[in-house]
């Protein structure tokens, strides 16, 4: 039997890769857009799995908006992942250094 | 009700409609020729909407079933939100001509985002807090990616937008575990759901969405962002993100933890006080070696949101109290500073750098006289401004029995004093050499010269601030 607590591990599980997909990713940006929404939708499976688990119906309305709202942030994400482009001519994370920090 | 709905948000609303009317104005009468009078325009509707919020509102009102707080303390983070975003308008409108940077969307972003700001502090729900965050956050993505064909403002952009992102995940996953085990997303619901015990799950969920707004306020360890943004993004930007996001991002805070878990103050309290501690030092110290204006006021900033952070972190009435005068206090003179700091040329091009401020008395003393003020009031001397606002949130935390924490920060703001008096050090005594202008639009001269003022005269009276704040702080916490 599949319970509520095994949606929460599959979602902290698929959380903790979107966060390490952010910082040990030493390639290119895109990875990063990737693993915010693996992000997004770790929570996403969260919000479901308990709603379901309590009969509630917020946390499925709540799910929708972080959908629509994640489609709106990637779009912007890769917006400026193009001027980014336009001036480096590459989106290496690494290349991203202009500033140090 | 309905129209009672629509009646508490009508401050709102009206900002809204504007804002698209004018995109579609602007779109439809070609380039940017409007761009001079749409910024007048944005921040003179901002201006009228801050006045009738102030004036029109009063009592507490819900909407929309809960979603939609209206009170003293949502109405006092709003007037200081409008405020300031229309300051920053009118004080950068001469800077983005200059540098070509003149486009329409630049005011019309930042009253998106304002809006964003003024829905964060009124929202009464997990649901509401989190539309209010993305709009103001997707607003600033962009405009601080603004100049799109400079290496140092897209890569700002883009930082912002990664890590931004990573905290919005943060503050849902908190978000989800506050909901499973509440049950319920309204903060109402919440509040007596904790006063039943709290599960380890709920906690966890709590911690997660104070690292999410950690992040927003950048409060330390969440700052790295802080001053590769300010140093990248155009400085009439800078002075956004240091002023209005962190009046909403602090709100926002004081709103979730009073609002939804006031009934275990001590758990959130002391996670509260490590983020100020660590601010206030981290603030304080790696200032010390910063050569750009710029970076050394995104330390500041995280220094000064430590401070205001302790007014929070005593858990009382009074700390809330405590957090809106400092914040207040603190946007101003962010405000005056920046416009000087716009103002900074050299040979026709903009400069932040210290050491070109070099016996910049001797060339502008006046200007030279106001900086100096500023500044000794961002390090908290009295009887400057700052000092009082300091003054407020130690007392905040020394009656909440947090006397190491006031201990702390009276350490860090004498630790910080130092890389103020540097600038005032190089203004004053610097070594003779060709050194930066400051060449000032009315409106800048206005701000820096009326802040200065403020940072005197105010002492007497507070114009006000204090009576409501105390009324906004027991709307909240009362």
């Amino acid at each position: 039997m599949i319970g509520l607590q095994h949606y929460l591990v599959v979602a902290a599980a698929l959380f903790v890769i979107g966060i390490f997909g952010i910082f040990l990713n030493r390639k290119n940006v895109i990875v990063i857009l990737m693993s915010i929404e693996l992000m997004l939708l770790a929570v996403n499976i969260n919000f479901v799995a308990f709603s379901s688990a309590s009969g509630d119906l917020v946390g499925q309305v709540f799910s929708l908006l972080i959908l629509t709202v994640a489609a709106a942030e990637a779009a912007i994400g890769l917006a400026i992942l193009v001027v980014f482009f336009r001036n480096r001519g590459s989106i290496d994370v690494e290349d991203a250094n202009v500033m140090k920090g | 009700m309905l129209s009672q709905d629509i009646a508490t948000v009508l401050p709102e609303l009206v900002l809204a409609i504007y804002t698209m009317l004018a995109l579609l104005l602007a779109v439809y009468t070609g380039k940017d020729g409007l761009t001079q009078l749409v910024t007048w325009a944005t921040a003179a509707v901002m201006v009228a909407v801050a006045l009738w919020v102030a004036m029109a509102g009063s009592g507490s009102q819900t909407a929309f079933g809960g979603l939609y707080v209206d009170d003293a303390f949502a109405r006092f983070a709003k007037v200081a939100i409008l405020l300031s975003g229309a300051l920053v308008l009118l004080i950068s409108e001469g800077f983005m001509a200059k540098r070509g940077l003149a486009r329409f969307e630049y005011p019309l972003l930042i009253a998106l985002a304002t809006i964003g700001m003024m829905a964060m502090v009124s929202a009464g729900d997990l649901m509401s807090l989190y539309m209010g965050l993305e709009l103001q956050s997707l607003a600033l993505y962009v405009v601080a990616a603004l100049d799109r064909d400079s290496k140092t403002s897209t890569e700002a952009g883009l930082k912002y937008f990664v890590l931004g992102a990573l905290s919005s995940g943060l503050l849902l996953y908190g978000a989800s575990l506050v909901y499973g085990y509440a049950g319920t997303t309204s903060f109402a619901g919440i509040l007596s759901t904790v006063q039943h015990g709290v599960p380890v799950g709920m906690l966890f969920g709590l911690v997660f969405m104070l690292a999410g707004l950690a992040f927003k306020i950048s409060a330390a360890p969440f700052h790295m962002w802080t001053p590769d943004v300010y140093e990248g993004a155009p400085t009439p930007i800078t002075a956004f993100f240091a002023t209005a996001p962190k009046v909403a991002a602090m709100a926002l805070i004081a709103r979730l933890v009073h609002g939804a878990f006031g009934g275990i103050t001590p758990q959130w309290a002391q996670v509260l006080a490590a983020l100020s501690v660590v601010s206030m030092f981290v603030g304080a110290l790696a200032a010390i070696g910063q050569k750009d204006i710029k970076r050394l006021m995104a330390y500041s900033s995280i220094a000064h949101m430590g401070f205001a952070l302790m007014g929070l972190a005593s858990g009382t009435a009074f700390g809330v109290q405590a957090m809106l005068v400092y914040m207040a206090i603190y946007v101003t003179m962010n405000l005056g500073t920046f416009a000087f700091i716009l103002s900074l040329e050299m040979d026709g091009k903009p400069v932040t750098d210290i050491a070109l401020l070099n016996q910049f008395s001797k060339r502008e003393p006046l200007k030279a006289l106001a900086v100096l003020v500023l500044m000794f009031s961002l390090a908290g001397v009295p009887p400057m401004l700052g000092f009082f606002g300091k003054f407020y949130v130690l007392k905040a935390a020394v009656d909440a029995g947090m006397g190491w924490l006031a201990i702390a920060g009276v350490i860090a703001s004498v630790i910080g004093a130092f890389y103020y008096l540097r600038i005032v050090y190089f203004m004053y005594f610097g070594a003779e050499q060709a050194g930066a202008e400051s060449k000032m639009a009315p409106v800048q001269w206005l701000a820096l010269m009326g802040v200065a003022g403020i940072m005197l005269a105010a002492v007497v009276n507070f114009f006000g601030l204090e009576p409501a704040a105390i009324a906004a702080a027991a709307s909240l916490a009362g």
